[in-house]
């Protein structure tokens, strides 16, 4: 394993507080560290005003450092453009603002095609769902192999009838599985489709390079890659953003309005209606920033390891059965059941240990259906984690198995 | 656990998120809840409740049974629940509220 990346955990002020919590809970919210809560609150004591407005010092250094944001948040994703960055609440508010601008931005027919995949997040899944009951749409989902991957080697059949849109998240949060969106998003260009990814999941996980995948629009939370929650990015190529609406209105985004009419700015001022998440934005560029100079295909490396430690400690465990992607293909989760015990009771007795661990359906509903699964326990690892987080989960285990008498 | 045939009433409830899901039914006769069963797939918290819920409303007539508040429900299990596990403790309780509401 990277030595380097060890001496990370150092870096979160949260495991100063908490040297022993074995947090496995990331990909439900990742720990932030201390540059990124430097800079925010830098920020708030240093020069708080609101952007692109005032003429005072304080303000003309809040908008340098709000565009320097996009800029860098361009730079982690390998966009073209800094504008072609737009920044949102999270990766929710960018899914539902992105289906309300496809929605105009398209001449919709009945029975028209939205390809997705049943291991969608609901964030990503049910903005597409409503579009597609609003608009008498067909939804349709690539279907699953065995292994609970995308079985794309169905795409060219689903793609006969061409899809007006393709969305396929970058990895699940669920198994971790990544999947090859560039495949998918070759196919569907291929035939003019629109392809979205929510990369959420993925995110500060891997290197992400949006010209690389060929992806329309891309969006993630700043929370999940140490940074603040409540802020995110929605990405679209720039030919795309600067022919369509607008999904809010309001201050700070018109050229020009009169009685009854607007003039929109340019994207994406067009796409940040009100005051934005200052704090939040400037936190989540430190954030990529920290990641970048660590190296996003160290972290990678440093996840894989730990996540191959995982599954081999946990998958072969007596009456644990595992919903994860092999670690080569995964972002860090490792998902399982445990015979006879449900995962809210394990989850409960992995918390007596400081181990944090999420019990559910990790609100992909249809995934777990799929799956024949209520729900699961995920331990999700990052690169604060150590061996000892992995070997606490697995007592917590042999416990749970002990005090329900399923040894 | 068990399915009831001649139920009067069976009400489902579930904790989407947690994965607790549950059938809950009563069979009401003159005004009595004679019968009260539930199945489904819980937690630990939940399913304890449920059972012990059942056997507490059989027999009960169904005013007292809809008076049962969240106190019952927290003196039948015995145990203090953290704020994480009070759905789990209350989910058969919420689907007895709605078959003798």
């Amino acid at each position: 394993m990277t030595s380097n990346i060890v001496k990370l955990r150092g870096d979160f002020p949260i495991f100063h507080a908490k040297p022993d919590w074995a947090y496995l809970d990331t990909a439900a919210t990742s720990q932030v560290p201390q540059v990124v809560l430097d800079v925010m609150s830098e920020y708030h004591c240093a020069y708080r005003a609101s952007v692109h407005r005032g003429l005072y010092k304080e303000a003309l250094r809040v908008t340098e450092a709000y565009e320097e944001a996009r800029a860098t948040m361009a730079r982690f994703i390998h966009a073209a453009s800094s504008d072609e960055i737009v920044f949102t609440s999270g990766a929710t508010g960018s899914s539902n603002m992105l289906a309300y601008m496809l929605e105009r931005a398209h001449n919709w027919k009945r029975g028209d095609r939205l390809l997705t995949t049943r291991m969608e997040h609901h964030a990503s899944l049910l903005p597409l769902q409503q579009l597609a009951a609003r608009n008498n749409l067909a939804l349709e989902y690539i279907p699953f192999t065995k292994r609970n991957t995308l079985a794309l080697s169905k795409l060219e059949g689903l793609f006969e009838e061409p899809p007006r849109i393709v969305s396929v998240m970058l990895a699940s949060n669920v198994t971790g599985a990544i999947n090859d969106v560039r495949r998918v998003a070759r196919a569907a260009r291929a035939v003019g489709a629109i392809v979205v990814c929510d990369a959420t999941a993925a995110v500060g996980h891997m290197p992400i390079d949006v010209q690389a995948l060929g992806v329309d629009f891309l969006y993630f939370s700043g929370h999940k890659m140490c940074g603040p929650t409540g802020v995110g990015v929605l990405y679209g190529r720039r030919a795309l953003l600067q022919t369509m609406e607008p999904a809010y209105v309001g201050g700070g985004m018109v050229e020009d309005v009169s009685d009854t009419y607007a003039q929109w700015r340019e994207s994406p001022a067009r796409f940040e209606a009100g005051t934005p998440n200052i704090a939040g934005v400037l936190g989540l560029a430190a954030a990529a920033t920290y990641l970048e100079r660590q190296g996003l295909q160290s972290i990678r490396m440093y996840v894989e390891a730990l996540t191959t430690y995982a599954y081999e400690q946990l998958c072969s465990m007596e009456g644990v059965q595992c919903v994860a992607a092999v670690p080569t293909k995964n972002v860090g989760i490792v998902s399982l059941t445990v015979e006879g015990i449900h995962p809210h009771d394990v989850v409960e007795i992995a918390a007596r240990n400081n181990v944090a661990l999420r019990a559910g359906h990790h609100c992909a509903l249809p995934f777990h259906a799929a799956l024949g699964l209520n729900a699961t326990i995920r331990a999700s690892i990052y690169l604060y984690n150590t061996k000892a987080d992995i070997d606490a989960l697995v007592r917590s285990l042999e416990e749970a198995r002990a005090v329900f008498g399923v040894e | 656990m068990r399915a009831m045939p001649g139920a009067t009433v069976c009400e489902k409830g579930s904790n989407p998120s947690c994965g607790d899901r549950l059938n809950f039914c009563v069979r009401v006769v003159d005004g009595v809840v004679v019968d009260a069963s539930f199945e489904g797939d819980g937690c630990a918290i939940s399913t304890a409740a449920a059972s012990l819920l059942t056997e507490h409303v059989r027999g009960m007539m169904v005013a007292d049974a809809r008076a049962l508040d969240e106190e019952h429900v927290h003196a039948l299990l015995g145990i203090t629940v953290g704020p994480g596990r009070e759905k789990c403790a209350l989910l058969a309780w919420r689907a007895l509220r709605k078959c003798v509401g």
